[in-house]
């Protein structure tokens, strides 16, 4: 039966699903996938409004409030702590678009090319980390215009910037399994609020924990987008101990090894 | 080489305790188009899927170009186009963009895979629209340019999930003309469809299935002789009088107040069909002469409404 494989004269198809097939694939998803961003740039725009708002109010309505920030500034405690909700907000991308392409018949019609299968999935996530990188740069600009200092060394600022968007890499397997289990776009982005409230909310992001009521603060401690948030602040600010960025990554790299593979069962059998 | 471009041997999809596709066979000849004819949810996209290795199978064996679609999943995946039941093209790419891609993904150099693209918008009459994004392609364009897609790499076999539904009467002639092309060039196809006239006018053999069982198949013709060419229709006051009616004009189907009788024998049956209603002194209150449609051929076959008269 083997004899029965088709000639292509004109075009040669190679067999073989290597790494390096692996990887070209990946490329080519996530030129795909962000496609819009090259081709609309100014709908960036629109991705940060919301953390705009964010700034707003909390450094400038509440900010006047809150007091009794340790050692900093309260726009140096805030930031960082607006930068990880919004690569985690970020992460809606992911469940959206895949809900949406599962919607429209492409993944059906990507499963039926002899491509890597890892590349679906990888290259939308790969798309938006790439995002985030971006958004973040943007964040950090508007930040330093709204009085935001840094008080470590250029290194460990990247630092920073490299583990919210490691965080935002994680977060985004768990919206890939969101995405691949709803049936559109809109199902999507409802599933994805519930889930994103007790992560940012009830955190450390904008205001330190002692003032919460302790069930809520135990949960606010220990949850890895707080962990984070105190990792970036440990790399920008040097106001928390370094273990934070550890256990933030820990926790990235947990969620992702957890999630990535159910998100990849997932998309093979829908 | 196997003559047989497609192999279906006892497939079957369940969803949990759904039964998708209960057992179908079938068998496709090279180079020949099938017909896989159902009404919604009779289990026609679960077959595509299976074939073209999208969905595993939960039993049974499905050969495609002579790869197992279970085991040699690469293989087939390189012998094959698919072009699914809703055009699979990214709105926000061009029409080019979308092409290329697909070349790409199917591991063609950038060159060939662009080389490739313009031929088939020249292929599809896209060359105008090739630039724009996808967004702004109306219904029709956008089909032709999935059916583009799954041609990239010249195909030997053809997977269509019912490539013109959704699309008006002009677009869809225009499909079935360059379908027409295909088939005419050597081109396996498997094509399913809710119409009639469509597997009618394209496919050389007809599968119909329905609850994810085989039915019937047969040739157009096979199939046509089956249903007659018209169906009387009866309409009575009141359902005994309509199963009193049934029962008279036999080898009948009755539906609530409606009977019909295929006119296997042209108008000889009709004046048969009246006599002996009058013979029984039943006086249906309206009658009607209907084309046959893929109903009909439910009713015939399965002696049911397909359940969603839609
Ligand atoms: N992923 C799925 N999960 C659960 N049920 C499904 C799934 N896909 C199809 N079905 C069910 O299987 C049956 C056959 O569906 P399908 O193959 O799409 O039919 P058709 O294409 O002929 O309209 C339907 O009852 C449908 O609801
Ligand atoms: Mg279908």
């Amino acid at each position: 039966m083997s004899s029965t494989a088709p000639s292509f004269p004109a075009i040669s198809t190679k067999p073989g699903v290597g790494l390096a097939w692996a990887v070209r694939d990946t490329q080519a998803m996530m030129w795909r996938n962000l496609t819009m961003l090259r081709r609309v740039p100014q709908l960036l725009v629109f991705a940060i409004v919301q953390p705009l708002i964010f700034v707003f109010m909390f450094r400038y309505v509440f900010g006047g409030a809150i007091s009794s920030v340790p050692g900093v500034p309260y726009v140096d405690y805030l930031m960082p702590g607006i930068f990880v909700q919004t690569v985690t907000f970020g992460a809606i991308n992911t469940a959206v678009g895949l809900a949406e392409d599962k919607n429209k018949g492409l993944l059906e019609r990507l499963k039926s090319l002899p491509m890597s299968r890892s590349a679906v999935l990888g290259g939308r996530v790969l798309a938006d980390a790439t995002r985030d990188i971006v958004i973040v740069v943007l964040m950090l600009t508007i930040g330093f215009l709204v009085g935001f200092h840094t008080h470590t060394s250029v290194p460990k600022v990247i630092g920073g910037v490299a583990l919210m968007v490691l965080f935002g890499f994680a977060i985004c397997w768990i919206f890939a399994v969101i995405g691949l289990s709803v049936s559109n776009g809109e199902a999507a982005q409802a599933a994805a609020f519930p889930l994103l409230a007790p992560l940012t909310f009830a955190s450390n992001a904008f205001v330190p924990t002692k003032s919460m009521p302790h069930w809520l603060a135990y949960w606010a401690d220990r949850q890895p987008l707080s962990i984070t948030v105190r990792g970036v602040r440990a790399l920008m600010l040097g106001t928390e101990p370094t273990s934070y960025v550890w256990g933030s990554i820990i926790w990235s790299l947990a969620i992702t090894a957890v999630l990535a593979p159910i998100a990849v069962r997932r998309f093979r059998n829908s | 080489m196997s003559d047989i471009a497609i192999l279906a041997d006892d497939l079957r999809k369940t969803f949990k305790d759904v039964v998708a596709v209960d057992h179908i066979s079938l068998a496709v000849p090279r180079g020949s188009v099938l017909g896989l004819l159902g009404v919604n949810g009779a289990g026609k996209t679960t077959m595509v899927r299976m074939l073209t290795t999208v969905l595993k199978p939960t039993s049974g064996k499905g050969l495609v170009n002579g790869f197992d679609v279970m085991h040699q999943q690469q293989a087939v995946r390189r012998s094959i186009g698919l072009a699914g039941q809703f055009a699979a093209v990214d709105e926000n790419l061009t029409g080019r963009e979308n092409l290329v891609l697909v070349g790409r993904l199917n591991h063609l150099a950038k060159a060939v895979a662009r080389t490739r693209a313009a031929e088939l918008l020249d292929q599809f009459r896209l060359t105008d629209a090739a630039d724009r994004p996808v967004r702004t392609y109306s219904g029709g364009m956008r089909r032709r340019l999935d059916l583009g897609a799954a041609l990239v790499t010249h195909p030997p076999i053809l997977f269509l999930d019912e490539p013109t539904t959704g699309l008006d009467p002009s677009s869809r002639l225009d499909l079935w003309g360059v379908i027409e092309g295909l088939v005419s060039d050597g081109t396996t196809v498997l094509l399913t469809t809710q119409y009639l006239e469509e597997a009618d006018r394209l496919a050389d053999n007809i599968v119909v299935i329905d609850g994810g069982l085989v039915v019937a198949e047969g040739t157009a013709k096979q199939l046509k002789s089956r249903l007659g060419d018209t169906v009387i229709e009866f309409e009575f006051h009141s359902p005994a009088d309509a199963a009193r009616a049934a029962d008279v004009l036999g080898s009948v189907t009755s539906a609530g107040t409606i009977v019909r009788v295929v006119m296997s024998e042209g108008p000889e049956t009709l004046r048969q069909a009246l006599d002996r209603l009058s013979a029984a002194s039943l006086v249906p209150g309206h009658v009607a002469l209907r084309e046959p449609t893929l109903d009909d051929v439910f009713l015939t076959l399965t002696g049911s409404n397909s359940g969603d008269p839609s």
